[in-house]
């Protein structure tokens, strides 16, 4: 029975649609918990920690660029190890840098990882190198011709991040939006400050973590400022959205963005709060990274919930038609 | 480039025997997609997967004389025993059109109840924007010679960023496989001068395989005729080259409204928007960078302060 | 059609396109409906009421082809005097005897004629032959009526219509006619007042058809129909398996030859059979009554030598009067050189009937201990034939069992899987059945042809051979013949098999038997030991070998005419280049009626076959199905015999009068003329007569499988088995392949939205279904195309349940058996059983197991 459907919120009461047995229009991402979010949260880490690493070092606030560095660095590698693990067929990733391709974000974020990641890794090491206790690794970086070399191709690939690491912070907001799932489609303009502000807040607070107070302030302030960026991004969205932002509201994925803005939020204020408490900079820096992961795997849900429906899928689109605007496509993509 | 080939698919001539379903299987080796009841029509296949490159849905149509029926509820006092009497009585539901009444039994021209049944042979629609073939990021999505959109299994790695990317629902990943498959319009076939399997297989001519430009033409005609024959709901389905998706290399002729069907009724290349979303997210790298700087400004300043 | 026949099906929406009117009468909206201009919804088992409308609103408006009608059919004969309709007797005619519940049919003949017996009445029970079914049978030394009675012997019982072979029932050549059609005693007139009672009031109060849909469909059909156009008719077992069905399609005969539609292009009754190449295995029958070409099968003790037989094998007049060569011809087919005149062709080598031994009543005689060992070839009776549990206790009291099939099926495994075992009413150890399994090939790994339905043969060649131990029937029975052979002894009673011609050429390393010398030898050859090319070759007198007269001329000239593979755009559109038709290549039968009396086509846009004067022949577009010779003023000479005592003007060459019967003055078991009888089982009184069901309709009263009471409150639903396009049959074929058990992978029944808000069913949910025999479990599928229908005040609630499924077989989905619901009850003139239209109950959720399955069976028994 192709059935008639009332949208349930009294807000959408046009909702009215047909759908086949109520069954999904397109197929929902196929992507996986916690592959996926977790490397959504590392990458935007990894890239604004880089961003902060370069600050740092302009700044000249050495220990808050160690801490950046190493976080940007392990974020890209353990970001890649997620999306290595992500992939149906792990054993095909260097597929990706088969081709490099502009109108596919996956492929542009790839390129994008491998570039970004690699130079993190050679900033990071250019910054361990010296302090690390002796072992294989620190003795190469230590060996006399690399040693010579590696502060100043450490500090050029810093540089370098600046222009990769806030791309790697947002990309991923292309990557969602890039698809057929009308919660994200829909949200491209909202999505990428969404992503910044979340990645600001957890590379704050990563650095808050991480660096003695005397040289976290920056750290604090993009936390707050993250936390700030998140929730208005995230608020103007649902209001824009209208019906096709109904999954961030509703059912899991809105449990789980209600949960992420109450840990930014909070992690935020704490943030502002904290002064020298060891122990509310702690909370602060654990509920805006709680929040930060949160926000992913709500927006992965949400995106899924947006796939299920086929009243978000239907709904904007008949309305497009009976009001005699259909989509169209300019000649060549 | 050879001329562009397509499928037209003529819902209205479907008799739903599913032979597409099966000759695609068996010519592409596609394995079983399980054996679920669905208690949806005749249709327990459900929807195109990796498992399913055709899919025949089934509609059934009813009449809203049914419905207000159902609204009745069941009647008080009676069970199964005696339900041979159960509507001759004053008051039960439909009883007042009895035989002999206006209409004979049920609706005024005695269908009450079911009003038609659609079926429809679902595809890959090779769209000439395909969204699956723009997002892929190994290449392994190809346009082949003959304009359509095929998956080469052994460049695939498995990133599922094409299955959320297709406005149709089409493409999705084998999960015990890792790689995403679809419809490939038998493209192995189409190489040795052979029509694909499914349309080679249509006992009724639904499925057409051709030059694209030909069947528009005579999907054209066939609209015209049918809606002269009084049905005035058919319609052509991605036939138009400046829809969202630059025109489907399938299309078809559909009976009700495409979401009906399971259909998007106006699907977009997802790619169109593309650009503004590079756009959005410069913006808002650019204001990432901006924000750490002011971090630093402000909290610098402060450290400063402080000193 | 589409549900199951869907490749055939292209055709009717090529029609359709062609601007043809498609109507579909179907108790359910199927997928046949769905394409149909109209769907006429009907109760199961009510299709007389409907179709005796039809020719009520021909003869009432007279809208007949009356040139047609007049000249072609028997409208104008006379019939006797002591002939009783059912308008006089309250639905039964003349002759019955409710003792034997047999007809007498001497008082259906024509007026002043010779008297013919009914099929039932040329014999009797076979003593110890098979369990009379009403307990009503004819003592010791009881007269029988006329001819029939031979010594007090009595005489096997053979299924009715089929002891005439293809020719029908002997009658007068020319009996007294009206032409006028006035005479009271005239066929028309008799049908005339035989259909008044049927009335769209009628249709629509039995079969639940509105009367608009009623006046649509009868007035297409009849706008449809004369001399410039034609209307076809097309039906499958929905039709057959009825206690009335051989009625049901004389009920569309009747209609098609009021209306002018029979031997024309475009018109006729198409009987869609149920499975690849049935037609073949009637026209060289796997059934018990018949032998090659509808030549009768001799009886016991009725048919001491050849003449004798022949005798009684129907009509001496119209081409049915050749049968003497075709008999013999069949026997030097069979037996060679040892068949000569001195030993009567070795007609005594022929096995005899000695009763009934049709499938149901061999299932009997399994149970009674009487019959010990089967063959089942292709065939899975546990779970395709109607109640199945009747059918396993059968096979569990065989001593040998040898099942031929693709793959292991119930009835191979039923003594150790069936569901007897789970209540415990069968163990295995007790099973002493020895069952061999023989793999087969399948239609592609083997060579030969396929018949269908317009008798088409066209020949298949293999594409791979069978793979292990599978192998060709060709090649089991062959080899099987071989080994017997080389056992035999010199005693007389070896001698029939002794004789056999048995050396057909053996190829590959697997000694396949050749295809095309078994086809050549069907075909036959002349003295000169070539092939012959037509039926009208054949010779009495032992110097023609034929395997099957109507297939002379399928490898006429040396070639094999059914592997022609021309393409239908290099040839007419009558295409005779493609495959080849028996008989003699006809593609439709009986086109002499295309042309008017004078031969003249009836239009030119139905001309199919004419006369052409200036060469003194009939030509067209077709092989004339008539002496090619004859001119259309021919008229026979007194005492003339086979096609000779055939006028010019009469078309049906293979009836003794060369008339379509309107009415039957012979050959039918219940009746000269169709009646609505409700079906055996039944919700409803008959509201047309007093006389409830088919009187002669063949009952078993047994403990194994009792019937429901009709017009049961505790059986108020009526059940319709069918089939679905993804599934074959008994699901043997269907559901081991996981392509096609994945479209339909568990048994359902289809119910009305009405019911199962009444019942508590949920779409998707089990629903138990419960007849006196069984319950079973389906899964529910609630659906509009399945309507409850208004008749006479009453909702009846129709259920559908498709019958695919098995326990085991093989099966990658399995389910309940659905023919375990159904009663064994018979057609008295064909013995098909009654499978489409039986009552039941229905109860939300799964069905009991073990004992307590046949607890809630023995409750519903007890009422």
């Amino acid at each position: 029975m192709a059935a008639v459907r009332r949208g349930e919120e009294a807000m959408v009461p046009e909702a009215e649609f047909r759908s086949y047995y109520g069954q999904p229009i397109i197929k929902s991402p196929v992507w996986h918990e916690p592959h996926m979010p977790v490397y959504l949260y590392l990458g935007g880490l990894s890239g604004t920690a880089s961003t902060m690493a370069a600050a740092a070092r302009i700044a000249g606030n050495d220990r808050l660029a160690l801490t950046a560095r190493v976080t940007a660095a392990l974020g890209a590698a353990a970001g890649a190890g997620f999306l290595v693990a992500e992939l149906g067929r792990p054993e095909r990733f260097l597929n990706m840098l088969r081709v490099f391709k502009p109108t596919s974000p996956m492929s542009m974020g790839s390129w994008l990882l491998a570039v970004h990641s690699g130079l993190t890794a050679l900033a990071a090491a250019s910054a361990l190198g010296p302090v690390l206790p002796p072992s294989p690794v620190t003795a190469v970086l230590r060996a006399p011709a690399v040693a010579s070399v590696l502060p100043a191709a450490g500090d050029a690939a810093v540089m370098a991040t600046v222009l990769t690491g806030p791309l790697m912070s947002t990309y991923t907001a292309v990557l969602l939006a890039d698809t057929a799932v009308p919660a994200w489609h829909e949200a491209h303009r909202e999505l990428p400050f969404l992503f910044a502000g979340s990645a600001l807040a957890s590379a704050g607070a990563a650095g808050m973590l991480a660096t003695p107070h005397a040289q976290a302030a920056p750290a604090r302030a993009a936390a707050v400022l993250g936390a700030v960026v998140e929730t208005v991004a995230g608020a103007v969205m649902e209001r824009r959205l209208g019906l096709v932002g109904e999954p961030y509201r509703q059912g899991k994925a809105g449990r789980r963005m209600r949960l992420a803005r109450a840990l930014t939020v909070g992690g935020g204020l704490l943030a502002v709060v904290a002064g020298r408490s060891r122990v509310l900079t702690g909370l602060s820096g654990a509920a805006l990274t709680a929040g930060a992961l949160c926000t992913r795997f709500g927006l992965l849900e949400a995106g899924r919930a947006s796939a299920a429906d086929p009243k978000y899928t239907v709904v904007p689109q008949r309305r497009r038609l009976d009001a005699g605007r259909p989509a169209s496509v300019p000649a060549g993509p | 480039m050879a001329e562009r080939m397509g499928f037209f698919t003529d819902t209205s001539v479907c008799i739903g025997c599913k032979a597409c379903e099966v000759a695609c299987k068996e010519w592409n080796d596609v394995p079983d997609d399980g054996f679920v009841f669905r208690a949806t029509s005749y249709d327990n296949t459900g929807a195109l997967g990796a498992d399913s490159w055709r899919h025949v849905a089934f509609i059934e149509q009813s009449r809203p004389i049914r419905r207000e029926r159902e609204q009745a509820g069941p009647e008080g006092g009676l069970d199964g025993l005696d339900v041979l009497g159960e509507l001759g009585g004053p008051g039960a539901p439909g009883g007042s059109d009895g035989p002999g009444g206006p209409g004979g039994p049920g609706g005024p021209d005695g269908q009450e109840g079911v009003e038609g049944w659609l079926m429809s042979s679902d595809v890959c629609k090779h769209c000439t924007h395909a969204a699956c073939l723009d997002v892929c990021p190994t290449g392994a999505l190809f346009r082949t010679e003959f304009g359509t959109v095929v998956v080469q299994a052994d460049v695939c790695n498995g990133c599922g960023y094409c299955v959320p990317a297709c406005p149709y629902g089409v493409i999705d990943r084998r999960e015990r496989d890792g790689r995403a498959f679809k419809c490939t319009m038998c493209y192995d076939r189409q190489l040795g001068g052979l029509e694909p399997a499914c349309a080679k297989a249509c006992p009724t001519d639904s499925i057409q395989f051709g030059p694209l430009d030909e069947l528009r033409a005579r999907a054209e005609e066939r609209v015209e005729r049918l809606r002269g024959e009084g049905r005035a709901r058919a319609r052509l389905y991605g036939a138009d080259p400046d829809d969202g998706v630059g025109g489907d290399g399938a299309f078809f002729l559909l009976l009700d409204d495409p979401e009906v069907y399971g259909l998007p009724p106006d699907p977009v290349v997802t790619t169109r928007d593309l650009p503004a979303m590079w756009r959005w997210a410069a913006g808002a790298a650019l204001s990432l960078a901006g924000a750490v700087a002011v971090s630093f400004a402000t909290a610098g300043r402060g450290r400063g302060w402080r000193r | 059609m589409a549900e199951c026949h869907p490749v055939g099906f292209q055709w009717v929406v090529e029609a359709k396109a062609r601007g043809a009117k498609v109507f579909h009468v179907d108790p359910r909206f199927t997928r046949t409906s769905a394409i149909a201009d109209r769907h006429l919804p009907i109760r199961a088992g009510s299709d007389i009421v409907l179709l005796g409308a039809l020719i009520n609103h021909v003869l009432a408006n007279e809208l007949d082809f009356r040139e047609y009608v007049t000249a072609y059919t028997n409208a104008s004969s006379i019939v006797s005097d002591d002939f009783r309709d059912t308008e006089d007797l309250d639905g039964l005619f003349s002759g019955f005897d409710p003792d034997t519940r047999k007809y007498d049919p001497s008082s259906w003949a024509y007026a002043g004629g010779r008297q013919e017996a009914a099929a039932g009445q040329r014999s009797e029970q076979f003593e110890g032959g098979g369990r009379r079914e009403d307990g009503a049978g004819r003592g010791q030394g009881e007269p029988e009526a006329g001819e029939q009675m031979e010594g007090g012997a009595r005489h096997a019982e053979a299924a009715g219509a089929d002891q005439y072979g293809s020719g029908g029932a002997e009658t007068e050549a020319r009996p007294l006619t009206d032409p006028t059609l006035r005479h009271p005693r005239c066929v028309y007139q008799i049908l005339k007042r035989h259909f008044a009672r049927y009335t769209p009031e009628m249709v629509e109060e039995v079969c639940g058809i509105p009367r608009e849909g009623f006046t649509e469909l009868a007035e297409a059909i009849t706008a449809n129909s004369g001399r410039e156009r034609t209307t076809a008719w097309a039906y499958a077992v929905g039709w057959t398996q009825h206690t009335v069905g051989a009625q049901y399609i004389r009920t569309a005969s009747i209609l098609q030859l009021l209306l002018g539609n029979m031997g024309r292009p475009g018109g006729g009754i198409l009987a869609l059979r149920g499975h690849a190449s049935i037609q073949g295995s009637t026209d060289i029958p796997t059934l018990f009554n018949i032998l090659p070409g509808y030549l009768p099968m001799p009886h016991a003790h009725r048919h001491e030598n050849l003449d004798d037989y022949l005798a009684h094998a129907g009509a001496d007049t119209g081409f049915w009067g050749r049968k003497r060569s075709y008999m013999v011809s069949l026997l030097k087919a069979w037996w060679g050189e040892a068949a000569t005149e001195d030993n009567d062709f070795c007609f005594g080598h022929l096995p005899r009937l000695t009763g009934d031994h049709g499938h149901y009543t061999t299932v009997m005689a399994q149970i009674d201990g009487t019959v010990k060992g089967y063959f089942v070839v292709g065939e899975n009776p546990a779970v395709g034939s109607s109640g199945g549990r009747t059918q396993r206790l059968g096979l569990a009291n065989l001593d040998w069992l040898v099942v031929r099939d693709l793959t292991l099926v119930e009835t191979a495994t039923f003594w150790k899987d069936g569901p007897e075992l789970r209540t415990g009413e069968t163990r295995t150890e007790d099973v002493a059945t020895e069952v061999f399994f023989m793999p087969a090939a399948s239609h592609v790994e083997k060579e030969g042809t396929f018949t269908n339905t317009q008798r088409l043969l066209q020949w298949r060649h293999k594409a791979l051979d069978p793979p292990g131990d599978c192998r060709s029937e060709l090649s089991f029975y062959y080899h099987l013949g071989k080994r017997i052979r080389a056992r035999l002894s010199d005693d007389e009673i070896d001698r029939p098999l002794r004789e056999l011609t048995w050396d057909y050429p053996e190829e590959g390393e697997r000694a396949e038997p050749s295809a095309e010398a078994v086809l050549r030898e069907i075909n036959g050859t002349g003295p000169d030991g070539r092939a012959l090319s037509a039926y009208t070759e054949l010779e009495p007198d032992g110097s023609t070998r034929c395997g099957c007269w109507i297939y002379c001329g399928v490898y006429a000239d040396e070639v094999n005419q059914a592997a022609r593979r021309k393409p239908g755009r290099e040839q007419s559109w009558v295409a005779p280049e493609w495959g080849w038709a028996w008989p003699a290549n006809r593609r439709t039968l009986y086109n002499r009626a295309s042309a008017d009396p004078q031969g003249r086509p009836w239009s030119e846009r139905k001309a199919y076959v004419w006369w052409d004067a200036d060469r003194g022949e009939w030509t067209g577009h077709d092989v004339p199905d008539f002496e090619k010779d004859k001119p259309p003023d021919y008229l026979p000479p007194e005492g003339a015999l086979a096609e000779a005592a055939l006028a010019g003007t009469d078309p049906f060459i293979m009836q003794a009068d060369g008339k379509g019967w309107l009415f039957a003055p012979a050959g039918l078991a219940d009746g000269p003329l169709p009646t609505h009888y409700e079906p055996h089982e039944s919700p409803l009184r008959n509201p047309l007569y007093g006389q409830q069901a088919n009187p002669a309709r063949r009952i078993y009263h047994r403990e194994e499988a009792p019937y429901n009471p009709p017009q049961s409150p505790r059986f108020p639903y009526v059940l319709t088995t069918y089939r679905l396009t993804e599934h074959h049959t008994a699901g043997a074929m269907s559901r081991p392949l996981a392509y096609l058990a994945e479209l339909q992978p568990e048994l359902f029944c289809e119910v009305s939205p009405l019911l199962a808000e009444r019942l508590g069913l949920v779409n998707g949910g089990w629903a138990t279904i419960v007849t006196s025999r069984t319950a079973i479990e389906a899964r529910v599928l609630v659906t509009d195309r399945v309507r409850p229908l208004r008749l006479a005040g009453r909702t009846v609630h129709q259920i559908g349940l498709p019958y695919h499924w098995g326990w085991g077989g093989g099966g990658l989905v399995t389910g309940d058996v659905a023919n375990d619901l159904l009663p064994l009850v018979l057609d008295p003139n064909v013995y098909i059983q009654e499978g489409k239209a039986v009552t039941c109950d229905l109860r939300p959720g799964r069905r009991p197991t073990g004992r307590a399955l046949l607890e809630l069976i023995q409750e519903y028994r007890d009422g």
